[in-house]
């Protein structure tokens, strides 16, 4: 069928998605340990601010919250320009896509890194701190490696969600493989069979990104020893 | 934000002047979906822990594939991939079906929901204690008695927590419902959105309805815990 000639724009709407995914799971990443970091904290504020947010973005649609930003920032940027007299800034969809899929799975990061440095036991942070390291050298060496053996599982979960999630920043105006695959079925009259190739890609992905879970699992399993029942 | 909700707070909730929109259309989206998934899903999730691999296997492959491709596609695979098919059009009941957008959507709804609480359910009938299996089948029940006794009341109470959390995804997932013109919640806030250029309001209503459902059902599911859990509570000393 007429695969080789779409060939290509279905390629670059993969690597989109692909790029958008792995640069927005960096993103929440880092959110997420920045907001584990805060809601484990002492300072009252900084607990309920992390509260508020991980409990608004999770019972909100990631849709909604997507159309949401995408849609008012570029308002809020109007209007800043406008009143400093300059020209308009049009957002990227593709930086807008990657900071809201960021926000959104950094509250579901978040909520998966507490846990995990909850279940590491407290005698370790106290032996690295009476062992002279540094707070930085606590969490990088100690805490970080061990915690990522009860992060996994959630990790992994939030990711495949994630993955599927961005299916739908073709919504907000992104060439992703879903826009890819649309517009080819369109122009080729083929609207099911370039649909279910989508798919297809997908499945791909996510089937991939099984085996290197399963792999990471292993790795930081290392050491542990699992009862036989 | 006043003047928004004054104009449009019932098209919002439930009616547009002529038909359902809103919030209505989506708990209506959201509690068949539901519904049918539920009702298909545990014949399924029996099946899907057969040691007949002939029953196993095919259980296994649709789950997969539901859970590995976004919901998204799905829908946009049977509402404009199927009814792109010549042989879908020209046969009279399917032509009827796939023209509708709300069918197609609660078609793509059911299906995708029934994959992940097949998984739930398979893994709670997996994880029932086996004595209570072994006891049952000393006490000479058959196969289906042990399942529709045993297993299943069991299981289903177990899976609890983690259906809730299915319930709520898909509560989630009905947002994608506006790309199929089904008018849900979504739908009117794009809507308010194009008509009244006032995109954070617009969207800020529908996520705060979206909120309070969700932080509502997680309350109903909780009350429904301490009720069918209440075995499993840390006994008071």
């Amino acid at each position: 069928m007429s695969l080789v000639d779409y060939g290509p724009l279905i390629a670059s709407g993969t690597w989109m998605t692909l790029k958008l995914a792995i640069l927005s799971l960096l993103t929440s990443v880092l959110i997420g340990l920045a907001g584990a970091s805060s809601k484990l904290s002492g300072n009252r504020w900084l607990r309920n601010m992390a509260t508020l947010y991980t409990t608004l973005i999770r019972s909100v649609p990631d849709l909604v919250t997507m159309l949401l930003l995408f849609y008012s920032i570029q308002i809020v940027l109007n209007q800043v320009t406008e009143g400093l007299g300059m020209d308009q800034i049009d957002i990227d969809p593709f930086l807008a896509g990657v900071a809201t899929l960021g926000f959104i799975y950094g509250a579901y990061f978040t909520e998966t890194f507490r846990g995990a440095f909850q279940a590491v036991p407290r005698g370790q942070t106290e032996a690295a701190m009476a062992y002279g390291l540094s707070p930085w050298q606590a969490f990088y060496r100690i805490l970080f490696p061990q915690m990522m053996r009860f992060a996994l599982p959630g990790i992994a979960n939030n990711w495949q969600v994630m993955i599927k999630a961005t299916a739908l920043v073709s919504i907000i105006g992104l060439s992703d493989i879903v826009r890819a695959t649309q517009d080819a079925g369109k122009s080729s009259m083929q609207l099911f069979y370039f649909t279910v190739i989508g798919a297809l890609i997908y499945l791909f992905i996510t089937t991939v990104s099984n085996g290197v879970l399963i792999w990471l699992k292993h790795h930081y399993s290392v050491g542990i020893r699992e009862a036989e029942l | 934000m006043i003047d928004i909700i004054q104009e449009y707070w019932q098209a919002y909730l439930w009616s547009d002047g002529a038909n359902f929109s809103g919030l209505a259309i989506t708990l209506w989206l959201l509690v068949l979906s539901i519904a049918i998934g539920f009702v298909l899903s545990v014949p399924l999730a029996v099946a899907r822990v057969s040691r007949n691999r002939f029953i196993r296997i095919p259980v296994w492959f649709y789950t997969y594939v539901f859970r590995g491709t976004p919901l998204y596609i799905q829908l946009l695979i049977i509402y404009t991939g199927v009814y792109s098919l010549s042989v879908v059009r020209e046969h009279e009941f399917l032509d009827m079906f796939f023209r509708e957008g709300f069918n197609c959507t609660v078609l793509a709804f059911a299906l995708n929901t029934c994959a992940y609480t097949t998984e739930v359910f398979a893994g709670a009938i997996r994880s029932v204690p086996y004595g209570e299996v072994e006891a049952a089948r000393a006490f000479g029940l058959s196969k289906f008695n042990l399942y529709r006794r045993i297993i299943l009341p069991s299981a289903l109470r177990r899976a609890l927590p983690y259906y809730s959390n299915e319930v709520i995804m898909m509560l989630h997932s009905t947002s994608v419902a506006f790309t199929a013109t089904v008018p849900d919640l979504l739908k009117v806030a794009r809507d308010v959105n194009s008509a009244t250029y006032a995109s954070f309001e617009a969207f800020f209503i529908a996520a705060l309805l979206y909120a309070v459902i969700a932080l509502s059902l997680v309350w109903l599911f909780r009350c429904g815990e301490s009720r069918w859990l209440a075995f499993l509570k840390p006994q008071a000393a």
